[in-house]
Parts: C-alpha cells; sequence; structure tokens
C-alpha cells in the first residue's frame, strides 16, 4: 500500500515536472515576440515609464498608421523599404529555384563522378560569411554600377538560395520513387514529359517549401544588404529597422512596429511549410 | 559539331555553377587578391601595388584581430554546444507531452521565423538598462534597486549576446532532434525495457545513436550560417562597448568601410571563411561518421 503510494506520487511529481518545464520552455519562447507586439500597440510614455506601467492603459495602431502614411510622420519610408524587399525577395526566390530543380534534379537521379564532392563544394560556397562576401560584391558591384539596384541584390540572394535549393530538393526527388518516371517512359513519355507529369506533381509540395524557405532568407538577410545599398532605391526592410537606430533617441515603439511588420509574412510563410521543411531536409542528408 | 550533346547532369548542374562562379568565388578569388595589395576604397589605384604576406603579417601580430578571434571562436563554441543541450530537452519534453503536441511544435519554430537582425533588436530592446523588460521584472520583483547596465558592461553584454543567440537557434536543434525521435521504432526501446535497462541507459545506447545523426543536421545547417551572429552582435552592441563585445565579423566590416582599409579586411575576411569552412567540414564529416554508424544498424 504504502509502497504504491509512493509511485503514485512519482508519478505525479514527474508529469507536474513535465508540464512544468514545457511552460517555462514555451514561456521563453513566446515572451520576446509577445512583448514586442505588445509595446507597437502602446504610447511611448508607457512604455518610457518609471517606475513600468506592467499593465496597458491604452492600446492603440497609431504607430502602425504613422508608419504607413509617409516619411514626415513615421520618420523613415517603410512603404518604399516593403515594396524593395517584396521585389527582391520574390525574383530571387523564383529564379533560385528554377535552378535549384534543375540542379536537385541532377544530384537525386543521375549518378556520375565527384558527386559528392561537387554537392560539398555548393554548400561550402553557403560557408561564405555574408560579411566577408560583401567586401568583393561590393567592389565589383561598385565598378559594374549595380549598387544600390535591386538586380545587384537578386544575383546575391540568388547565389545564396542556389546551395540550400539544391539540397532540399533533391531530398524531394529522392522521395519519389525511380520506378514511376520510367513506367512513364516505357508507356511513349520523354524524359521531359516524364519529369513534368509524373515526377514534378509528386514533388511539388516539397519544391514549394523549398521556395518559402529561399524566400525568407533573402526577406531576412542583412548583412549583405547593408553594404550593397544605400537608398530608397533599394534598402530592404532589414536594413531599414537600423534606421531607427542611428538616431540619439531611439523610437522604441516605432521599431516594434517595424518589426511585426516583418514578421508576420514570415510567420505564416513558416506555418504553411514547417512539415515539408524538417522532412527535406532529413531525407537528404540521412538517406545519402 | 553538330550532335555534340553534353551529358544531361552537367546541363542541369550548369546555371548552378555559373551563379555560383559569378557572385561567389570569381569575388572570392577577387578578394584573395586584394589581400595581398594596401587597397584603399578612397585610392583606388592601391589595388594594383602588391604587397606579399604584408597584411597577413599585420593580421596574426595585431592584438585586437586575435581577441576578436578568440572571442568569436569562445562564441560559436559556447552557443552551439548549449544549443544542442537545450535543443535535446526541448525535443524530449516537447515528445512526451500527449496532448496538443502540433501546437507545441508550431510554438517551437517561433524563434525560427524572427531575421537574426530582429533578434538582435528585440534583445535589445528587452536588456535595455533603462526600460528593457528584463530589468523591469527584476526591479518590480525587488531583485534589485539598480538598473543592471546589460548592453554597457563587456562581459555582461557578450552573455545578452549569448542569450539572444541561443534563443534565436535552439529550436534549429530542438526540431531536427524531434524529427528523429518521432521517426524511431519504438521497438529497440521496448526490447531495452525488457532487457532491464534503466531510462537513462536505454536513451544513452538506443536513442541517443539513434538521433545522432539528426542532430548532425541540426549543426550542419547551423554551421553553414554562423556568421548571422553577425546581425544580431551589430544591432545589440555593434562590437561596443570599447570593443569588448568585437567579434570577427564586426572587426572585419569595421575595417573596410568605417576605416576603408580593405586589403586588411579581405585578409581577415579569409580567416573568417577558413574558420566557417573549418566548422562545417568538422560537422559535416560528423554527421557521415554518424550517418555510417546508423545505416550498419539499419
Amino acid at each position: 500500500m504504502n509502497e504504491n503510494q509512493a509511485n503514485d506520487l512519482k508519478r505525479f511529481l514527474l508529469k507536474f515536472g513535465h508540464l512544468f518545464g514545457l511552460f517555462i520552455a514555451m514561456a521563453i519562447i513566446c515572451l520576446p515576440g509577445f512583448w514586442i507586439v505588445l509595446s507597437s500597440l502602446r504610447p511611448t510614455v508607457e512604455i518610457m515609464a518609471k517606475p513600468p506601467v506592467w499593465i496597458p492603459q491604452s492600446l492603440s495602431f497609431d504607430a502602425y498608421i504613422a508608419m504607413f502614411s509617409g516619411v514626415g510622420q513615421g520618420g523613415i519610408p517603410v512603404l518604399d523599404y516593403f515594396r524593395n524587399s517584396i521585389v527582391i525577395s520574390v525574383t530571387s526566390t523564383v529564379i533560385a529555384l528554377t535552378i535549384g530543380m534543375a540542379g536537385g534534379y541532377a544530384f537525386a537521379r543521375y549518378q556520375f563522378r565527384g558527386k559528392t564532392a561537387i554537392f560539398l563544394g555548393f554548400m561550402l560556397t553557403r560557408t561564405v560569411p555574408g560579411i566577408a562576401l560583401s567586401l568583393p560584391l561590393f567592389f565589383v558591384f561598385a565598378k559594374l554600377g549595380i549598387i544600390d539596384t535591386h538586380f545587384g541584390l537578386i544575383i546575391a540572394y540568388v547565389a545564396l538560395n542556389v546551395p540550400f535549393t539544391v539540397w532540399l530538393i533533391d531530398g524531394f526527388f529522392r522521395q519519389v520513387p525511380r520506378d514511376l518516371a520510367e513506367a512513364a517512359q516505357i508507356d511513349g513519355c520523354t524524359r521531359w514529359q516524364a519529369f513534368w507529369q509524373v515526377e514534378f506533381p509528386l514533388a511539388r509540395s516539397g519544391i514549394a517549401s523549398a521556395g518559402i524557405f529561399a524566400f525568407l532568407i533573402s526577406w531576412n538577410e542583412f548583412a549583405l544588404a547593408s553594404q550593397l545599398t544605400r537608398s530608397t532605391n533599394s534598402k530592404t526592410l532589414p536594413v531599414g529597422l537600423l534606421d531607427y537606430t542611428s538616431e540619439f533617441t531611439i523610437d522604441w515603439r516605432g521599431m516594434c512596429a517595424l518589426a511585426v511588420v516583418m514578421i508576420i509574412p514570415a510567420l505564416t510563410l513558416t506555418f504553411i511549410v514547417q512539415k515539408h521543411l524538417v522532412s527535406g531536409l532529413t531525407s537528404g542528408a540521412v538517406k545519402g | 559539331m553538330k550532335g555534340w550533346k553534353p551529358a544531361p547532369h552537367i546541363l542541369l548542374l550548369m546555371p548552378a555553377f555559373i551563379v555560383l562562379a559569378a557572385v561567389v568565388v570569381v569575388p572570392l578569388l577577387l578578394s584573395l587578391y586584394s589581400s595581398f595589395t594596401p587597397f584603399r576604397l578612397t585610392r583606388p589605384d592601391t589595388i594594383y601595388t602588391f604587397i606579399g604576406f604584408r597584411n597577413y603579417q599585420r593580421l596574426f601580430a595585431d592584438r585586437e584581430f586575435w581577441v576578436a578571434f578568440g572571442r568569436t571562436v569562445l562564441l560559436l563554441t559556447v552557443a552551439l554546444n548549449l544549443e544542442m543541450v537545450l535543443g535535446l530537452f526541448l525535443a524530449l519534453l516537447v515528445e512526451k507531452a500527449t496532448r496538443g503536441q502540433r501546437l507545441l511544435r508550431t510554438i517551437m519554430m517561433f524563434p525560427m521565423m524572427f531575421s537574426p537582425i530582429l533578434v538582435g533588436f528585440q534583445f535589445k530592446f528587452m536588456f535595455n538598462d533603462n526600460i528593457g523588460l528584463v530589468n523591469n521584472a527584476l526591479q518590480s520583483l525587488g531583485l534589485t534597486d539598480q538598473a543592471i547596465p546589460w548592453l554597457i558592461d563587456g562581459k555582461l553584454a557578450f552573455t545578452s549576446i549569448l542569450i539572444a543567440e541561443i534563443w534565436s537557434s535552439t529550436s534549429v536543434f530542438a526540431i531536427f532532434i524531434l524529427a528523429g525521435l518521432m521517426a524511431m521504432p519504438k521497438e529497440p526501446l521496448e526490447a531495452a525495457k525488457v532487457d532491464g535497462c534503466t531510462p537513462l541507459q536505454s536513451f544513452r545506447y538506443v536513442t541517443w545513436p539513434f538521433i545522432m545523426p539528426f542532430a548532425f543536421i541540426a549543426m550542419t545547417i547551423r554551421s553553414l550560417d554562423i556568421a548571422r551572429a553577425y546581425d544580431i552582435v551589430k544591432i545589440m552592441t555593434d562590437g561596443g562597448p570599447a570593443k569588448r563585445t568585437e567579434i570577427l565579423w564586426t572587426l572585419i566590416s569595421r575595417t573596410a568601410y568605417s576605416d576603408a582599409r580593405m586589403g586588411l579586411a579581405n585578409a581577415m575576411a579569409y580567416v573568417a571563411i577558413l574558420l566557417s569552412i573549418l566548422f562545417t567540414v568538422m560537422f559535416f564529416r560528423q554527421l557521415a561518421k554518424a550517418r555510417q554508424q546508423i545505416g550498419a544498424e539499419w
């Protein structure tokens, strides 16, 4: 009887400990984001208040309205940055995806010499720190006159994303059984047709998630963008965020609002792809 | 030349080759060359003066550079190890949960969506000595009545950066380890239990070897992207106060763009690139080894 009780107590404690740990972990993960959202809705007076005001007294969307109503109001040209970010991220993603599909298909379906070495070589180009790559790119782009243009950032981001898209898409094509395409070819399809009608539809959702992954990398990139952009012609949102800190007084509320604007697209897209992302990266690398 | 057709895989890989060569390899060769010149942005003709290894000599004799180098390695080592351990715990916690696992997994991915620059900013905000959440909370709870200078004191600033870095990247490890845990067959664990293993033993000898490759995938992915710590440091302290949180990458950008000494900065950049490659190759080899081990058991 006594032993039973002790067991029950032990199990209860374990369960309680587990739930408690889970709660703490999730709280730590969520708190910073929650705090930014909350701060973006509070008046500056409350953010700066000493002693701190814990329970918000008044919430409003003033910061967002100010931000999207032009330079004079919000301090920085957020709309321009937003447009630049969208144009650059979308274009570079589409190109990187096309190149990645070709490359990934080659890795998944053909046997050739030096395959691992080439794959590793692709990956090594990705390890070059953005800031280190920005030095020669800055010089080359200045010579070519494509500093502070969309084009310059787009090709830089394509190169940044190609290794990852190749890796991911390789993984997804591996999951499509080889026999299917072969069967289609026996039935009279060309390889090209077999690819588009059999293999591509099966790998499509995976390829879409690779695209979103590439989009997020371009959307969030800072080290290259901070050096290769100069003005509203091509500045992206991450660089724009820095506009707030260069001044002596930081507009915390405006910065929080801009942060929220940056997170929302990323948040939505990541939710859509979360399942495929992990399976793509692991299937390529584990089954090798 | 009619009828000559290159092998399809060459054709398919060609675009990737061209882009990577044009945007990464050729510029890097250029920067390798310029690291042997006293190139300054303000005096473009200096790129034609060849000075041999003088930049590297100056670098290796420069104490500031080695301090930044050591700090970078320290930051990466501590951060990656802690992320791995915390990620493992997080994955185990979530895997054990009986209800709401989908929701928990989604929350777990949350920090991955933040761009590093945003992570830097939000922690700069939270660690602000005057209005930050951390100090406000500590003061309201009566734990301290002073404003702790989180980002102003050198050691505390390093810790703050470390916390930001860990917050942002632990989930990468957690997600991959969780994927490993969920893909794991249940029979070996039951067999271990029947054979009388304690939970700790079965974790050590059954679960851990199985999830190790997944942990190394996460490591490899992280190491491909380690330099993103630059974004965090840049916005949180920008290498300050008085260069006490200066890491390799902030030092490079300062030397290149503020001091306009491109040649010297390129020499530093090469050291940074080699460091990155070293980390990646290290993890990639461990990944291959872990994969082989698992392959033999499967």
